[in-house]
């Protein structure tokens, strides 16, 4: 199948959360995804924008790009925001931390976005913003002779 | 998201329906919350979640968050019919040491 990519950009307003995770679960749905698959898309890509609104654009609300591509049964995410950026990497990524505790965050997006997808990467500048990397495979079934 | 709720052999039942997010939780949260102080003499509290179509990590700061105020007033928290999608998440939390599933 040759590639296909799909660029959204939207303000990071609650209520566009559940667009922004409908959008990349109909895009991918060209790869056959099973059920449990796109449920682990659509709650990665969930966690993803969500941190964008409540930590990276916690002041106020600023542009989030969600990048997709498909290629060969697997789907690339790219989710990208120009926010206030994250001080400790390490310690953003262990389970349970979270930044706001009062406002009842599991401290738990970043452990889904790696338990979900096959590969996740995190980049991120204090000031200019955070870059989130993850990849899915797809598992193709094997079609009868 | 809707949440409704009925008490019945001192019991208080909560079925919540729709997408757990960030955007819903806030509206959730107090529903649930109002449900739980008017039935404060419970003895159990059972939320329903066969009808939540989606939740991501936002639910687990959201059950856990009920299971404090619930603690508060002593009355014992459970969850009951997660969807797949949903019990993945809870497994991965642990929060069923916390809040069983019954």
């Amino acid at each position: 199948m040759t590639k296909n990519y799909l660029k959204l950009q939207f303000y990071s307003y609650p209520r566009n959360q559940a667009f922004a995770r409908d959008a990349v679960a109909a895009f991918c749905v060209e790869l056959n995804p099973t059920l449990a698959e796109l449920s682990d898309v659509k709650t990665a890509v969930s966690e993803a924008v969500t941190n964008c609104t409540v930590h990276a654009y916690r002041d106020e609300p600023g542009l989030i790009s969600v990048e997709c591509e498909t290629e060969d049964g697997k789907l690339h995410i790219k989710v990208t925001d120009s926010g206030k950026g994250i001080d400790d990497i390490d310690r953003a990524v262990q389970p349970f931390f979270t930044s706001a505790p009062s406002d009842e965050r599991s401290g738990m997006g970043f452990t889904i976005m790696q338990t979900f997808m096959d590969e996740f990467k995190l980049e991120s500048k204090r000031g200019e913003g955070t870059v989130v990397y993850m990849t899915k495979r797809f598992k193709t079934e094997v079609e009868n002779a | 998201m809707t949440v409704t709720g009925y008490l019945k052999d001192k019991i208080l039942y909560i079925s919540l329906s729709g997408e757990m997010d960030e955007c819903s939780a806030h509206e959730a949260r107090e529903k649930c919350d109002k449900l739980i102080e008017n039935n404060s003499a419970a003895d159990k509290i059972i939320i329903n979640l066969s009808d939540v179509a989606f939740m991501d990590s936002t639910g687990i700061g959201f059950l856990i968050g009920r299971y404090k105020k619930a603690s508060r007033l002593s009355i014992p928290l459970y969850v009951e019919k997660p969807n797949f999608a949903a019990d993945k998440i809870l497994n991965i939390s642990g929060i069923y040491s916390l809040i069983p599933k019954v």
